[in-house]
């Protein structure tokens, strides 16, 4: 439990349950199945393809499982790679080991036999891997598509501008007002005094697509959420536009990762999603309190 | 039996070597080749150590969250010196520079590189590019704070002012000079000065790794210049070319770095693959497995590694992302290649542990881990959750520590006796090796997990409540392991210069024409070479029964007859018998039950 | 020199294809026009060596059945010891320090810069052992 920069009201941490890993969607039995059988029968290249098909049900050895449906995406083909990779290393390692032990030399010199190539072999194991990356690679397109995707009319567009050393968020609702969130590091009075407040923070509503518009006023920043597998640079004289669909209420660390100057390690933000109803009392309490920039909104008051 | 030796007499006259200058003067005006890789050695490591301890500072201030070890611009300062010390001044010029420079003309049978004068100027470039650099600490604005990569606009005049970033590009521009003529020296070194039968399909995999590194450094190292130029013009006489305001791109400058920046990571690996590969030979026993495929693969991999460039631009949005994915994923393939063909060079060997070979198998173990993270980096939508996090900070140590480290300190301690004519001290080479691989799990593997967890890179300090500060702390002690590795590996150093064990031509039977000089080589190196007759010739003529046999090979080749002639022809030789035992005093006595082999070392 | 030559050439060539599919796929100049660099880099040496590989006899290196005594003879001036380096080395130090610090340490540089060029000249000039 802290009493961190990502809370407005209520204690948030790692170890809360909002910071859990969401309840995975059940997959389809037959999906799971198929995965399963896969794993154990065929070889590498179909592996992939089970595990992935498998999803949500793979574990991401320490990464988040993304609680966003890109995010989510993401993790599977982490998982996926991840485990294909595990298996190659622990193969060839196997192997390293077994010639460290099997043919260390014992006892007097022996010159072993000179041999020197297999051709046979040596196109075997230069095939292999060629399949495994097409595979890899086909699983790539798929899931880079997915994420890159982009709705034509998404629920919510925020302009994001990254600066140094803080973030604004930019709404723009359907009567065409606009307002802002944003914090600025650097007006932290002291590092230890910090407040929830100082830390911008984008609020989004659950189960729909939020489109951000990236930008940077001066130098590359990173628009990096952990929580969605998700990161993005902010770029001058670049505008990069993505989406987020959350699938889970909650608040969510966010920073900038891209190093920018001297106090990039205190360029952070949070993330809350709330219901969709929640979001639109937000919003038009947002539009009544146009004149203050709401630094700091009591979201109990939802 | 008119050879080389006949061959440089001619040209040297009187031995004037052994009259010319000495101390000093010599380290300043000699262009002999050794000379210069070896102070290109001392040169790198010292830069090593440098960047090292500015590691074990970084460690030092992540070790708890929210640390002041020192202050947050100073961090900067220090992780962006750390990188581009230890990328720019260390690794390369540790490969290309040292073990090359010295190592390249005694593989070939050359009396010196091609173009001396242009060798030593590198040198000299090398070093004062070195020095410059790292004054910029003593500027009023500090060294460079940009990272090692300089992002425009963080790197405009108006993000980081002052003197010490403009000491920085003057640095690299120097010391891309140093390393274009490097380049050039060795492509022509190589094609050029060759010994009689020495085939190009006959060199050494280190040697035939340095030939392509030379390629690379010509292609990436231009690139590098001409970029700094544009940030230099940029910085000072008020250019536009990465400025949004005055009509410029920003992100062609990371085109152009990373333009240079992929290949270059390839220039700091291949050469110590090729250490390896002949390491991993020579301690087996055997002939590199799958000789010409090595080749094939560092040829593709040098291909490959020029036109992925942009896989570390995925996250900016601008790059054609399934371009650079497959070919950055069709690099593991060659590398798979390597790696069976290193696991096939041990098979069925007869293997020595000894500290170079244990560093070489160090190398196998840890680069394959970086490896595989390395294809998840190149998937972009894994690369979108994981970029600069601490899991590319881990990935690209696991990979350049691997390689750079482990596969220079295998080259190292493998050529010391042929640097010096001195023996290391094998028990605290293997205390330091043992140091190094577990300090480097230690030091990394938590950093994969930091990653994970998302903790970006370059961060001065992170919240208390992220709950990272076990694996950071855990981390640090790694660090300080990895510290007291290289100090254990001085000490060995140290001992070998105080308390000398006389090395012999050839302490460890190895195959390749170096081992056929004396140690240290006398000046132009060869009074006398073996016959040539495959891509082992001192092996060939110490062992002329154990020729390399090519049973596997689908057409009936002609090259068995030609091992064959080669066993003859070395036999036949007066001269039987040279390395190996003729000086061999007291570094290690040879088993009695030697079964007879002249070059037999325990 | 014939492989040497086909060396180069398969990289150029490999660059060349590259070159063209990164065109046509992503309309990006700078990568293009580096990629290019890089295919005319692996064709221009490699083409030449290429081309004079087939106008001249073959040598000791390029024969796998060479003898040692066919590489006798001089194999070129190779000098032991020459101060000239060093002194360039330190010019285009001051050369490159005048980039930060102000011309003036250019114009050192350039003064000490032509005399080691010269001293360089009149080094090989003169022949043998310098």
């Amino acid at each position: 439990m802290f009493p961190g920069p990502w809370l407005i009201s209520e204690p948030v941490s790692r170890k809360s349950p909002q910071f859990q890993v969401p309840a995975r969607p059940a997959a389809p039995t037959g999906l799971r199945r198929r995965g399963r059988r896969s794993r154990v029968g065929a070889g590498l290249a179909v592996l992939v393809t089970g595990l992935v098909l498998a999803g949500c049900n793979s574990p991401t050895f320490g990464a988040s499982h993304g609680t966003d449906v890109q995010g989510q995406d993401i993790a599977k083909l982490y998982s996926g790679m991840f485990i294909t990779g595990l298996i190659v290393a622990v193969i060839v390692w196997a192997l390293i080991g077994w010639c460290v032990f099997a043919y260390r030399r014992k006892g007097r010199s022996i010159i072993p036999k000179q041999f020197q190539e297999h051709i046979p072999l040596e196109i075997t194991y230069t095939v292999i891997p060629l399949v495994i990356v097409i595979v890899i690679f086909v699983f790539t397109v798929i899931t880079e598509n997915e994420v890159d995707a982009v709705t034509s009319h998404p629920a919510v567009t925020v302009d994001v501008t990254a600066y140094q050393w803080g973030w604004i968020f930019h709404y723009e609702n359907s009567k065409g007002v606009t307002l802002q969130t944003q914090g600025a590091v650097r007006a932290l009075p002291a590092k230890r005094g910090y407040t929830a407040s100082v830390y911008p923070q984008l609020v989004i509503p659950e189960h729909q697509p939020t489109k951000i518009v990236l930008r940077s006023d001066d130098v590359v920043h990173e628009f990096y959420v952990h929580a969605f597998n998700f990161g993005r640079f902010a770029q001058p004289g670049v505008r990069n536009v993505f989406e987020f669909t959350p699938t889970k209420t909650g608040v969510y660390p966010g920073q900038c990762t891209e190093y920018c100057g001297l106090y990039h390690s205190e360029m952070l933000f949070s993330v809350r999603v709330v219901t969709p109803t929640q979001y639109h009392h937000w919003l038009s309490y947002q539009e009544h309190h146009l004149n203050q920039i709401p630094k700091h909104y009591p979201l109990t008051q939802l | 039996m008119t050879t080389l030796a006949a061959r440089t007499e001619d040209l040297l006259g009187p031995p004037e070597s052994e009259h010319g200058p000495s101390g000093l003067l010599k380290w300043l005006t000699s262009t002999d080749h050794k000379v210069i890789g070896k102070s290109y050695t001392i040169t790198a490591f010292i830069f090593f150590l440098i960047a090292g301890a500015m590691a074990i500072v970084i460690r030092t201030q992540l070790a708890a969250p929210d640390n002041n070890i020192v202050s947050q611009h100073v961090y900067n300062e220090l992780f962006t010196m750390h990188g581009s010390v230890m990328l720019y001044l260390f690794a390369g010029p540790f490969a290309f520079g040292g073990l090359a420079n010295f190592i390249v003309p005694l593989q070939i049978g050359a009396p010196d590189m091609a173009f001396p004068r242009l060798n030593a100027l590198s040198y000299w470039l090398y070093l004062s590019g070195g020095t410059i650099m790292l004054l910029g600490f003593l500027t009023t604005s500090g060294a460079a704070d940009f990272g090692w990569v300089a992002y425009a606009p963080l790197s405009n005049s108006i993000n980081t002012p002052g003197a010490g970033p403009n000491m920085w590009i003057v640095a690299l521009v120097l010391t891309g000079f140093s390393a274009i003529f490097t380049g050039v020296n060795l492509c022509a070194t190589i094609f050029y000065l060759r010994a009689p039968g020495l085939t190009m399909f006959r060199m050494p995999i280190f040697t035939w790794n340095m030939l392509v590194t030379g390629i690379l450094i010509l292609i990436a190292f231009p690139v590098l210049t001409a970029a700094l130029v544009m940030l230099w013009c940029d910085r000072n006489i008020g250019t536009h070319i990465f400025s949004v305001a005055g009509g410029g791109v920003p992100v062609l400058w990371q085109n152009l770095f990373w333009f240079f920046g992929h290949p270059e990571v390839y220039i700091l690996a291949l050469p110590y693959f090729g250490v390896v590969t002949d390491v991993l030979a020579v301690f087996s026993r055997k002939p590199v497995f799958g000789y010409k495929g090595m080749i094939f693969a560092t040829i593709s991999i040098a291909a490959l590694s020029t036109s992925v460039w942009a896989h570390h631009m995925f996250t900016t949005g601008t790059v054609l992302l399934p371009f650079f994915s497959i070919m950055s994923y069709l690099i593991a393939v060659p590398t798979g290649i390597k790696f069976f063909n290193w696991i096939g060079t041990m098979w069925r060997g007869s293997i020595t542990f000894n500290t170079p070979m244990l560093f070489a198998v160090g190398f196998l173990v840890v680069f394959l881990f970086g490896g595989v993270t390395g294809i998840f980096l190149a998937s972009p939508p894994v690369d979108f959750a994981m970029h600069d996090t601490y899991f590319v900070v881990a990935h690209f140590h696991e990979v350049l520590f691997g390689t750079v480290v482990f596969g220079g300190f295998s080259g190292l301690t493998y050529w010391y006796p042929k640097y010096t004519g001195r023996m290391l001290n094998d028990t605290l080479g293997k205390i330091s090796f043992w140091l190094m691989f577990v300090g480097f799990w230690v030091t990394f593997m938590p950093q994969y997990l930091l990653g994970e967890e998302g903790m970006p890179r370059r961060i001065a300090e992170y919240l208390p409540h992220n709950n990272w500060t076990i694996l950071n702390r855990i981390s640090t002690v790694g660090a300080y392991m990895l510290f007291l590795s290289v100090f254990v590996m001085c000490v060995n150093f140290l001992e070998a210069w105080r308390r000398p064990v006389p090395a012999g031509d050839n302490p460890w039977d190895a195959h390749t024409l170096e081992w056929a000089t004396s140690s240290p080589p006398p000046h132009h190196n060869f009074y006398w070479i073996p016959p040539i007759r495959s891509e082992r010739p001192v092996w060939d003529h110490n062992h002329p029964d154990h020729t390399t046999l090519y049973e596997h090979r689908p057409r009936p080749g002609g090259r068995d007859l030609v091992g064959a002639q080669a066993g003859r022809s070395a036999a036949s030789d007066p001269r039987s018998g040279f390395g190996g035992t003729a000086a061999h005093t007291g570094a290690e006595a040879e088993s009695p039950g030697d079964d007879g082999e002249s070059g037999g070392w325990e | 020199m014939k492989a040497e030559g086909m060396v180069l050439l398969a990289i150029g060539c490999f660059f060349g294809v590259v070159a063209l599919v990164y065109w046509f796929w992503s309309n990006e100049t700078s990568g293009t026009a580096m990629l290019t660099g890089a295919f005319l880099l692996g064709l221009l040496p490699g083409g030449y060596y290429y081309w004079w590989s087939r106008r001249m006899k073959p040598r000791p290196e390029d024969d796998p059945h060479a003898e040692r005594a066919e590489g006798a003879g001089v194999v070129g001036a190779f000098p032991s010891s020459s101060i000239w380096p060093f002194v360039l080395g330190i010019a285009a130090a001051s050369v490159g320090l005048s980039l930060v610090f102000g011309f003036w340490s250019a114009i050192v540089g350039f003064v000490v810069a032509g005399g080691a060029v010269l001293g360089v000249i009149r080094e090989s000039r003169r022949g043998g052992i310098v």
